[in-house]
Formats: C-alpha cells, structure tokens, sequence
C-alpha cells in the first residue's frame, strides 16, 4: 500500500444553467478581460488515500465521484491528478 | 395515526412540522433521531427542512448516507408516505426517492417569501383535500430550489401528473412559467413515480394556522391524513 494524493475536478454538466459562472463571467467583463467567453464554476477536491498502486486510486476515486462526489444528474467530474504523497 | 418527523444535524424546521401534526391537527408525533435504526411505528415520515450536515458538498448529500435513511428508504418502498420538505425534497432526491435535483436559485440569493402555488394534480394522497387548479399561499426559504432534470424525465413528470404544485406569478397571475428559484417548468412540487413520495420546496408546516398568516398547507397533512387512515 502506498499514499497518493487524488485531485477531483466537479463541474456543473454543460448546458445547464450556471448562474454562478454567468456572474462570475460578468464581472470578469467589467474588470475588462473581454477575451472570457464562458465561465463555469465548480469544485476542487483533494485526497489523501491508500492504494496498492496509482490506478488503484484513481479507480477508487472515480467510485467515490460517482457514489457521493458528484450528482450523477447534474454534474460532471473528472480526475485532475493522482500523485503519490 | 403516527408521524415520524427526523431531525439531522442542521435540521430547523422539526419543531415547526411538529407544532403543525400535534398543536393544529391533534396527531401524534414523534422525533426520529438521524443515527435511529427504526421508525418506532411511525405512519408517515416526514423529512424537515433545514441544513442538514451544513449543506456541505451539496445540500442533503450527505444526510441521505445517515442510517435512518435506510429505513425511510424501506419505508418510501412498501408504498408508505414521506413527506419531503425543501432540505428534505433535496435529501429525497439525493438519495433517489425522487427523480431530479434542486441547484442553486437562478438569482444566487436566499429567497425568502410567500409564494401563490397552484394545484396541478389533486388526485394524489397529499393533496386529495384540494381541488384542482386551487392557489394556495405558502412561504419559501431556500438557496438551492431551482429543480432540475432532462427533458425526458420532466416529460415524464408532467405526462404522469407527477408534477403536484407549481409556481405562480403574482396575485391572480395564471402565468406558471415563471418561478422565484428558476425551478424548470415553474415546478415546486412532484410526487414519485408510486405517488407515495412528495417533494416540495415550500413550507406547509409554516402555513398551518390561520393566525400565522395561511393556513394552505394543512390541507397536505388532512389530505395523507385522510388516506393512511382509509
């Protein structure tokens, strides 16, 4: 068993509404960065677990997105990184 | 006839939905802790609203894990009721009792306010003491209201009269587009495919006596009431 550091990136699934990323994205306009044309936002979750290896975690952290993580109806989730601590 | 009203860590609307079964409609009550393992032969189990667990990940993620979910779940599948207020309409659906999801208001804003229901579907056992069409004023407080689902199953939703309260606009407005959450379709309420789950984001428990403002929300407790006891 080793100890590996798992990123999770969870974002609201496209096309659904996003308020939160539409005012983020409004008032990165006012600020003048004209050049944002979409903004969504979402989280960032990092853990510290024990696997035998690095696909291990990350398989392991893939059942945790898809049981509690993230809501299979209204969002996505990907791995960001799997690094050992 | 016996409610079981649970309270999470975060619960605040138990001692309100108590009140309204024992003080207004004269029933038993009683509290069903989150970390119970049974529902001390409650009839009806209601899930109060509230912030339970601190809505952390997303509200009533968490508390659909607790054990005495378990046996709501147990419960909601031999076909008995559950009443599923706001948080509890989001733990509801959290743990799969209902279909959809409830996201955070189109506005981003605590919306806390009387709100004009309309009746959509009276032949169900939570609200077979109304008529259809009928508006009915109760109070919203909530964040995270705005129900969400694909298209199939929010054709499915109203295809099955599933859809039981929705949204209206003002005083004698009969426009349901719109809604103070963004909620798809103007939906504040829907029951399970077996009828036997309602999910709500207003507050009956809030309008149960008339010298609080409305007394519309009774008609949900006389309604399951007046099933369970048939």
């Amino acid at each position: 068993m080793s100890r590996f550091k798992v990123a999770v990136h969870i974002v609201p699934r496209r096309g659904l509404l996003d308020p939160q990323g539409k005012a983020v994205a409004d008032a990165l306009h006012t600020l003048g960065f004209k050049s944002v044309e979409d903004v969504h936002v979402g989280r960032h979750i990092v853990m510290e677990l024990n696997a035998k290896s690095s696909t291990d975690a990350e398989k392991d952290a893939r059942a945790m997105c898809e049981r509690l993580l993230a809501n299979p109806v209204t969002e996505d989730f990907e791995i960001a990184t799997v690094s050992t601590s | 006839m016996k409610f079981g009203i649970v309270t999470f860590p975060g619960s605040n609307c138990d001692y309100d939905t108590f009140h309204a079964i024992v003080d207004v409609l004269n029933e038993d009550a009683v509290y069903l802790w989150h970390k119970d393992h049974e529902l001390q032969g409650s009839d009806v189990v209601i899930l109060p609203g509230g912030f339970s667990y601190g809505d952390y990940l997303r509200p009533g993620a968490i508390a659909r894990f607790s054990p005495i979910m378990q046996e709501v779940a147990a419960h909601a599948k031999r076909g008995g009721p559950v009443l599923a207020i706001c948080n509890g309409f989001q733990i509801a659906c959290e743990a799969g009792l209902l279909p959809g999801a409830l996201l955070r208001n189109e506005g981003l804003k605590f919306v806390s306010e009387p709100v004009r229901l309309r009746v959509e579907n009276p032949d169900t056992m939570f609200t077979n003491r109304y008529s259809a069409g009928q508006i009915l004023t109760m109070p919203i407080a909530h964040g995270d209201g705005r129900y969400t689902a694909d298209e199939t199953t929010l054709d499915r939703l109203e295809g099955e009269g599933q859809v039981v309260f929705r949204y209206m606009h003002g005083a004698g407005d009969t426009d349901a587009s719109w809604s103070p959450n963004g909620a798809m379709r103007g939906i504040a309420g829907i029951v399970s495919d077996a009828g036997n789950v309602l999910g709500l984001m207003p507050h009956p428990e809030r309008a149960a006596d008339a010298l609080l403002g409305s007394n519309d929300g009774t008609g949900i407790f006389e309604s399951v009431l007046a099933r369970v006891a048939a």
